[in-house]
């Protein structure tokens, strides 16, 4: 046991001093965090730029109904459209010129907006939404509804979503939940490629270097396999750990040096569409509020660790079996195929997480980890998530009981070209 | 009195026998050649004596006791096929394997710095291990096998990659370890460095050990009472049962001459002899070379 330690401390030691890790452990989260800070800044330079349009209504039914706003600015024009096309732009300092026609408001069609530069979603919206009111209310009027009884029958619904649970009622939101749901199995799918091609790596690294049977006359096979497994889970805790706490740091850090106190949703979201009174969209913080982030986390590294272990003891079998890098390909390949497979069918489980799918594969361990973390924020039942981890236990120590009895032979043999059969036949040798 | 002895092993892998019956019996303080040519067994003998594998049957002891786990501190293996963690520091490197060897940190700490002052390597001791030479890489090694001070030290084909210089200063390692009480086991089929290191020598072939014993006796039992002999002037005349196998005028009337006599015979028999014919220059018995013997054991072993 005290064995197995140096030899996890080595395999730690070694790649956590790596220049190339801590570029990338200490980077990643930067990039993330400046990406979304870059996201959220050129949302506030869009807000704080205001349009000018000048608007010619020939119809004479919007006189004064286009009311201007911090981002929209509307001025009307009684002038020929011709005459107006061709200096909007230089002599009236307008960005857009709205041309309304003379109207039959059973069929108002002809309405045009010029401008030099393809418009803004907002802004047609905020026309098109201006134009259709006035018409309905004209027609209201038609029918004899007067202007009161239309105040009346304006009305604002917006939808609070809860969760409903044993522990009571929680907020909950779908968007955040997909969001947390979709990027947890992509990160555990990254992590588990990732760190299981490192102990594969390692494996050959050792078995090409030739120091292997230096070692193992020092140690049994098994413990020095079981080290680096358990050297390199270390090492991608500490990044996953590390990328976790820096960005909330920088994240937080960001905003607050932006002075960015209020919702970043409602940066984000043009106000042009959202400003209706009443109709606000939660924020981010508010929806990352509804999300159980230590579970998701909790069970994350559960799932982290699960999965790694089953896949790193494959990934072990595959450095021992080949003499360099170049020749793992055509054993990489059925070990990656329940990953991508996984990878593939998420879309399914996310769009359904208590389907049929999501149940069986979040149960094979082979496919359990990736799926598994996408139910979880959509929540699953106990017993279900009890049975998916006590299967995936089960299978990691099936596959390193495997993976060490042919390891222990494919570390020692060199050059001879390894197919299933020879995996086989080592797998059944007696030692 | 031995300090490793071997019963009946056998080994075999799928498709062939690597040992059959192999026994072997090596003293304490003695430098053992295990000979053999490429595939007969050696390699798969050491990794038995290593527990790196389990014979299908027989038995090791070491020290008297069967061999088990424990014994793994006191052997020290350097396999013919060897090499480092190239991205890791001297130093380092040394501390790791040491440790594996069950060796406390201070204490490997201490040796290891005696080591690499000893060969001369101290101030590479912060290097990575690529940053060394081949033969520098080599001498890590052997400091890597002998830290924990084994017992017994199994050196397979310990000289390939040297250069003569490095050859001698492990030669002379090896010797001054003897000398403190180290058991060598010696495997190689360089025979130029068994005639001058071992002792005892075992001979496998082909899964199967055809010769074994000290040095001195296998090389008595191989002689073939055959004399070589530098003279002035013919030889004419012969006893009975005396042959000349080879002779050769050279210039000025002087001769060299291959004489074999009958093994009851002894030189001075033939001295007396020829003393009366010829000028006597030089007169030498042909002792047959350990790659000689190899090699026509090995033949006779395959008719």
């Amino acid at each position: 046991m005290n064995k197995i330690l140096l030899v996890v401390k080595r395999e730690y030691v070694t790649r956590v001093r790596k220049r190339s890790f801590i570029i990338m452990t200490l980077l990643t989260p930067i990039l993330f965090a400046s990406l979304i800070g870059a996201l959220l800044w050129i949302a506030t330079m869009d807000q704080g730029e205001e349009k000018i349009i000048t608007v010619i209504d020939d119809s004479g039914l919007f006189k004064d109904k286009f009311q201007s706003t911090n981002e929209l600015h509307f001025q009307y024009l009684e002038k020929d459209l011709e005459m107006a096309k061709s200096e909007f732009k230089d002599r009236l300092g307008s960005d857009a010129l709205l041309y309304i026609p003379e109207l039959d408001i059973q069929k108002p069609f002809g309405i045009l907006l010029y401008s030099e530069s393809n418009p803004h979603f907002g802004v047609i919206n905020k026309i098109e939404n201006t134009l259709e009111q006035e018409i309905e209310r004209i027609k209201m009027k038609q029918l004899g509804v007067d202007q009161q009884t239309l105040d009346n029958i304006e009305t604002q619904v917006s939808l609070t979503t809860l969760s409903l649970t044993s522990d009571g009622e929680k907020k909950s939101n779908a968007e955040a939940t997909f969001g947390t749901a979709y990027v947890s199995s992509l990160l555990i799918y990254f992590f588990l490629f990732l760190y299981g091609v490192q102990v594969m790596k390692g494996v050959i690294e050792e078995k090409y270097n030739r120091i292997v049977e230096v070692i193992i006359s020092s140690i049994k096979p098994f413990q020095l396999m079981m080290g680096k497994i358990l050297g390199i889970a270390a090492v991608g805790l500490t990044q996953f750990l590390v990328w976790v706490i820096l960005s909330f740091v920088v994240t937080s850090a960001g905003i607050s040096i932006m002075g960015l106190k209020q919702d970043p949703a409602e940066i984000i979201g043009d106000s042009a569409v959202l400003d209706s009174p009443g109709a606000r969209d939660p924020g981010i913080w508010e929806m990352m509020e509804t999300i159980p982030f230590t579970y998701v986390m909790v069970t994350f590294i559960i799932y982290f660790l699960g999965g790694y272990f089953l896949y790193a003891s494959l990934f072990a079998v595959v450095g021992s079996a080949v003499d360099s890098d170049a020749d793992s390909q055509q054993f990489m390949f059925p070990i990656t195929i329940p990953l991508i497979i996984s990878i593939v069918a998420l879309g399914f489980v996310l769009n359904d997480p208590d389907g049929q799918i999501a149940f069986w594969m979040s149960m094979i361990p082979l496919t359990s980890p990736v799926i598994m973390l996408g139910r979880i924020p959509f929540g699953v039942p106990f017993w279900q998530l009890a049975v998916s981890v006590m299967l995936l236990v089960g299978g990691f120590i099936f596959t390193t009981w495997v993976a060490g009895r042919i390891y222990r032979v494919g570390i020692l043999t060199h050059g001879s070209r390894v197919g299933y059969k020879t995996l086989t036949k080592w797998f059944f040798q007696n030692y | 009195m031995f300090l490793l002895e071997a019963k009946d092993i056998c080994k075999r892998y799928a498709d062939h026998h690597a040992l059959s019956n192999v026994s072997l019996q090596i003293p304490r303080q003695s430098i053992f050649g295990l000979l053999g040519p490429n595939g007969a067994g050696k390699t798969t003998l050491i990794r038995i004596i290593t527990s790196i594998l389990q014979a299908d049957s027989g038995t090791v002891w070491l020290n008297g006791e069967e061999l088990n786990r424990n014994h793994i501190q006191s052997i020290g293996y350097l396999p013919e096929e060897r090499g480092l963690y190239k991205k890791m520091r001297v130093g380092e490197q040394l501390l790791y394997l040491a440790r594996l060897k069950g060796l406390a940190r201070s204490l490997a700490i201490e040796r290891i710095r005696l080591w690499l002052k000893k060969l001369d390597m101290l101030e590479w001791s912060h290097k990575n291990i690529e940053d060394l030479s081949k033969g520098m890489q080599q001498k890590i090694q052997f400091i890597a096998t002998v830290l924990h001070q084994p017992n017994l030290i199994i050196l397979d084909e310990p000289f390939s990659g040297f250069d003569p210089i490095n050859v001698n200063i492990i030669k002379d390692e090896i010797l001054e370890l003897r000398e403190m009480g180290a058991t060598i086991i010696f495997s190689t089929h360089r025979m130029e460095s068994v005639e001058s290191l071992c002792d005892h020598i075992a001979l496998i072939n082909k899964s199967h050990k055809i010769l074994d014993g000290p040095k001195q006796d296998i090389k008595r039992q191989y002689r073939t009472n055959t004399f070589e002999i530098e003279h002035i002037g013919p030889i004419v005349h012969l006893k009975e049962g005396y042959e000349i196998i080879e002779d050769q005028a050279l210039e000025n009337n002087q001769f060299h001459t291959m004489i074999r006599i009958p093994g009851d015979h002894n030189p001075n028999l033939l001295l007396k002899d020829l003393i009366t014919q010829t000028e006597i220059h030089r007169f030498s018995e042909v002792i047959p070379s350990m790659n000689e013997i190899f090699i026509s054991k090995v033949r006779e072993y395959h008719e």
